[in-house]
């Protein structure tokens, strides 16, 4: 048990470094060159969708592998309504847009949150007969749906422009914007962890007949985590797609998926700060793998063993062995603390005392 | 209307067309639908590498044939041979450790297995696309009233139905197939037994990977582009085709193979506009399948055990 | 919430460690020196799009070998991966521009790709040429990117002009419906014929998605209309396959293509069933337009052992010409010097004739058309923009 103080402690810890933080993201705006800072936001974008996906798969334990399709609504509705009115005839140069849809304009921040929640809603409808399947078959059947969602999105040219794609969304490489919408995700979704939803979804994920049996409306449950999971996994898509300047169908293959899959592995299923630490190390380390996939001379002699693609069989085999040899991840379902980290202060290298708290 | 239009200007011979394209492709889903549909049956996890097997597969056949000039014949048994062993590796290396994991962690891994595979493909063979070496007959055109046929759209059917009936025999009448059938049936039980369920699974794995062999070589002849992402889409649709039939059920998987080759074919037959979705076809079966019978139609109807 | 700061931090720390890292790079350092000039190459070397993206290397690397110096400096290519995904190119091009600092960019293969780094050019104000990018979007709007290729309406008009001259009158189509470029060439090619052939003269548009290995059902459909031509403009892999299974299925009927089925791999995969098919390019090998046409192939085929160069590397061969005399041009390594003297390309000597760019950054320049005959890529005819204005 946490006394006040302690409580009251870190939550003002809590707020003054968010503070902290988000001073800090105007120093990083101004600071760093347009490279850097593309990863940082895209680093901090995939946290929202590696968030979104621990929902599901980490704390409700419903492996749900549709991700990239609920990310490719929220996309989309960011890329059809905030170009602007005048450059849409550019865009849309072989088959006109929808003429009801043509003069709609939306400030992005709208188009974030009705691209959420239409992908909450298509998870809602989705969720109905999905749900009721447990393990691999319900894996299929959501890389399913969301491969249903690209086809249709490739298909459906006066909306969406079909293969074409959307370019000329304003582009959002914008530190502190992104951050701060990292920010309201990460809160929004630690407050629903932490509520009796949080304690229903783990239920679930531990024994779901013994849940039931506690009074758990399961469906109920499971939907909400799904639509929940969809409503973020659909705002990340939306600055995904803002922060790129241009969507297409393409991007949201299901293969894009398992880089969220590999975020959530690497971080431990179950874990918010966990979640957060892989969307990091995956994001970053993609780039700094880079090095491989460049020609290596060592002393004036080429290694023919580095040559493009390595970086890609060096990545799929480090989530193997991620997964063999270290299933729970970084943090497992830990969470990192403010008491974790005072008691580690104050005996960096003593044995565990007891306001260490383990969940 | 649309129907009605493509039924009125559809000519016997186009059907029978149809009907043939139709039986052809939903013949080579079955032949590497019953891989998975029998790994599945006895470990419960979804290998999701299947696909990539088969891809590596082809490109076994193609250097055995274009690099080391192998005689068509030998390369396909040599394919065969290298592919069940590379199963068996896959298993040991990416499953076996992971047996008394969370059934998630397996899948994850399987994933993993899939990506890497794919990856390394990319990395050594280049993603430039490779042509599968003509076979001398089974490369031919046929003609038959209005309809053309490849040679080997005859004997895809004809090794698929083989390739079923060696595998009821070996799973039906052989002491492995009655360890296979225990260890499927109870784990804990078959280990008491005193059943060696890493060998059970090794064959099982080996078995399962000859047949997606078999499936690759005839992938490869009747579409003759081998990529390293080659595949990706006929694995999921052939797992699709498993489910359909009854996942486990290995008549089922070949029920399911012929129902989605077929249904994809005549979607397009019956409504042309509707081309652009047809790879969604595969996935609207898996979930109407779901939402009616998640068993299948051949599969047993049975509770998930707690 | 409190795990929040300590993941934001962590967040923070690991990417200031990677900026630490990357600053550090050797190759950065070797930028500083002042006799060498950067060019950023950004390609696709792996996924979907790597056979094309290779093939483009092999041109530019070839360029860069023949014209290695300008102004006295030497020229060093900076080779990135975009990956085939648009994330990945987007960061690519970042890294070129901000890491390796390069002055000029060439590329991508996949019109998607370069847009991807459309905005990050144009903010960042470093021109790029795009080697094989055929959709509009590419150049529209964007100042700083031009492009060494024809657009996809030009294609499509091209290749429906070329169908109708040739006495078609009832066309079909195929597109690869999830590609752009196919769905671009598809549309310009319906609109050119069905003004030159009359209405309801295209019978069929068919669609197949990328990585799709069986066109059956669609290609039985396509015979019962009996079209003179079939459209089937994509991916040379899919390509070659459809095309296989069309004369499997008896059609006899002539398939027309776009530029990208100009590669040995087409013709490998596609074997004696792509024989006498027509598509549009930019580059003849025996119709060499110049001398550096004639320079650009030999040394192709010295380099490439006994290999023809096909309409790709000669394209990014050409991307690579630019960008070179610009350079010269500018004499400056000011980036916004370099791009205006891109724009004023004007009569350069080229691979595929001599490079005009527009308004819009395109180059206005005749097109091949090409053919398969006893396996090699054979010349056919030649379609020049003022032909098209004057029907």
């Amino acid at each position: 048990m946490r006394n006040m103080t302690t409580g009251k402690r870190n939550f003002l810890l809590t707020v003054v470094a968010i503070l902290v933080l988000f001073g800090l993201s105007f120093v990083v705006q101004d600071g760093v060159d347009t490279y850097i800072r593309r990863i940082i936001n895209l680093c901090l974008i995939y946290a929202i969708i590696g968030l979104s996906m621990n929902i599901t798969n980490g704390f409700a334990g419903q492996f749900s592998l549709g991700q990239a399709g609920f990310m490719a609504i929220g996309a989309y509705m960011v890329g059809i309504f905030t170009v602007p009115v005048n450059l849409r005839a550019d865009v849309f140069y072989a088959v006109p847009m929808n003429p009801y849809l043509v003069n709609i304009y939306m400030p992005l921040w709208l188009a974030l949150i009705l691209g959420g929640l239409l992908a909450a809603l298509v998870a809602g409808l989705i969720g109905t007969p999905v749900l009721r399947l447990r393990g691999d078959y319900l894996a299929i059947a959501t890389l399913g749906f969301s491969e249903i969602i690209r086809i249709i999105i490739t298909n459906a040219n006066t909306i969406t422009n079909g293969a074409l794609g959307i370019k000329n969304i304003p582009s959002l490489n914008d530190v502190r914007y992104i951050f701060l919408a990292t920010a309201v995700a990460y809160v929004l979704i630690s407050l629903l962890l932490s509520s009796s939803y949080g304690r229903a979804f783990k239920a679930i994920r531990e024994d779901e007949i013994a849940a039931e049996a506690m009074g758990i409306d399961l469906f109920h449950h499971k939907n909400m985590a799904f639509m929940v999971s969809a409503f973020f996994a659909g705002i990340g898509g939306g600055l995904y797609g803002a922060l790129l300047g241009t969507v297409d169908p393409k991007n949201f293959l299901f293969t894009l998926t398992y880089n969220f899959l590999l975020i959530i592995v690497l971080g431990g299923m179950g874990s918010i700060t966990g979640s957060m630490l892989g969307a990091v190390i995956v994001t970053a380390g993609l780039e700094y793998l880079r090095v491989f996939d460049e020609p290596l001379e060592i002393m004036g002699v080429a290694i023919p063993l580095f040559r493009p693609g390595l970086r890609m069989v060096v990545f799929s085999l480090l989530l193997m062995a991620c997964v063999l040899f270290w299933r729970h991840g970084i943090m497992g379902t830990r969470e990192f603390t403010w008491d974790k980290l005072a008691a580690f202060l104050k005996h960096p290298f003593g044995i565990r005392k007891k306001g260490v708290q383990r969940k | 209307m649309e129907l009605f239009q493509a039924l009125t200007h559809m000519t016997a011979a186009g059907f029978a067309q149809h009907l043939v394209n139709g039986i052809s492709l939903g013949s080579l889903y079955a032949l590497i639908a019953i891989g998975y549909t029998m790994v599945y049956g006895i470990l419960l996890m979804i290998n999701f590498a299947h696909g990539d097997i088969v891809m590596m597969a082809c490109y076994f056949a193609f250097f055995g044939i274009t690099a080391f000039h192998i005689p068509w014949y030998l390369t396909f048994i040599g394919t065969i041979a290298a592919t069940a062993l590379l199963g068996v590796v896959i298993e040991r290396t990416a499953y076996r450790p992971l047996r008394d994991a969370p059934k998630n962690s397996v899948l994850i891994s399987a994933i993993g297995a899939s990506f890497l595979l794919e990856n390394l493909a990319n990395y050594i063979f280049s993603g430039r696309p490779m042509h599968f070496p003509d076979i001398p007959f089974l490369s031919s055109m046929v003609r038959i009233g209005g309809v053309q046929i490849q040679a080997i759209c005859f004997f895809i059917p004809v090794v698929t139905v083989l390739c079923l009936a060696i595998l009821l025999h070996i799973v039906n009448h052989t002491k492995t197939g009655m360890a296979m059938r225990a260890v499927s049936k109870d784990y804990e039980i078959a280990r008491v037994m005193g059943i060696n369920i890493d060998n059970v699974i090794s064959i099982t794995f080996a078995i399962g990977s000859a047949l997606a062999a078999v499936g690759a070589i005839m992938w490869g002849i009747r579409y003759p582009g081998i990529t390293p992402y080659l595949g990706v889409m006929p694995g999921l649709k052939c797992f699709i085709a498993a489910v359909i039939g009854g996942i486990g059920n290995i008549k089922g998987a070949v029920l399911g193979g012929f129902i989605l080759g077929l249904g994809e074919i005549l979607i397009v037959a019956f409504f042309p506009t509707l081309s652009g979705y047809r790879d969604a076809f595969a996935f609207i079966m898996l979930i109407l399948i779901l939402f009616y019978k998640p068993t299948g139609i051949l599969g047993e109807t049975t509770t998930e055990k707690v | 919430m409190k795990k929040f700061v300590s993941a934001m931090l962590a967040m923070t720390v690991s990417a200031a460690l990677i900026a630490g890292c990357g600053g550090g790079d050797k190759k950065a350092d070797k930028g500083a020196s002042g006799n060498v000039v950067k060019v950023g190459v950004f390609l696709p070397l792996t996924g979907d799009n790597a056979a094309g993206g290779e093939l483009e290397l092999r041109g530019i690397k070839l360029a860069n070998k023949l014209h290695p110096e300008v102004n006295g400096k030497k020229i060093e290519l900076v080779v990135a991966d975009n990956k085939s995904d648009k994330a990945e190119a987007a960061n690519v091009a970042a890294r070129l521009i901000e890491k390796d600092k390069v002055k000029v960019i060439l590329g991508s293969y996949g019109s998607s790709l370069s847009m991807a780094a459309g905005n990050i050019v144009k903010d960042s104000k470093v021109p790029a040429i795009g080697t094989s990018c055929t959709n509009p979007q590419v150049t529209k709007g964007n100042d700083y990117y031009f492009r060494a290729c024809f657009i996809d309406p030009f294609q499509g008009t091209v290749m429906a002009n070329y169908a109708y001259k040739k006495g078609a009158r009832k066309a079909a189509i195929v597109q690869e419906v999830s590609n752009d470029y196919s769905v671009g060439l598809a549309k310009f090619f319906k609109e050119a014929f069905e003004k030159l052939a009359g209405a309801g003269s295209v019978v069929e548009v068919a669609n197949y998605q990328t990585g799709d290995k069986d066109f059956t059902a669609q290609l039985t459909n396509l015979k019962a209309k009996n079209p003179d031509a079939i459209f089937a403009p994509g991916n040379f892999t899919e390509s070659a396959l459809l095309i296989k299974q069309a004369r499997q299925l008896g059609i006899k009927a002539p398939f027309l293509g776009g530029d990208t089925w100009e590669t040995q791999e087409f013709i490998n995969v596609g074997g004696k069933e792509v024989e006498g098919i027509c598509f549009s390019s930019a580059f003849d090998r025996e119709k060499a337009a110049t001398p550096e046409a004639k320079k650009f192939m030999e040394a192709y085929t010295k380099e490439y052992g006994g290999q023809q160069p096909g309409g790709l590397s000669a394209m990014a061969y050409d991307a690579y010409l630019i960008a070179l005399n610009a350079l010269k041009q500018a004499g400056t390594d000011d980036s916004i010097k370099i791009r205006d003297a891109i724009a004023k390309t004007k009569d350069l000597e080229t691979t595929t004739g001599m490079t005009t760019l527009n308004a819009d950054g395109d180059p206005i320049k005749s097109a091949v058309i090409k053919t398969v005959k006893n396996g090699k890529f054979t010349y056919l005819d030649m379609v020049s923009p003022e032909d098209l204005k004057a029907k």
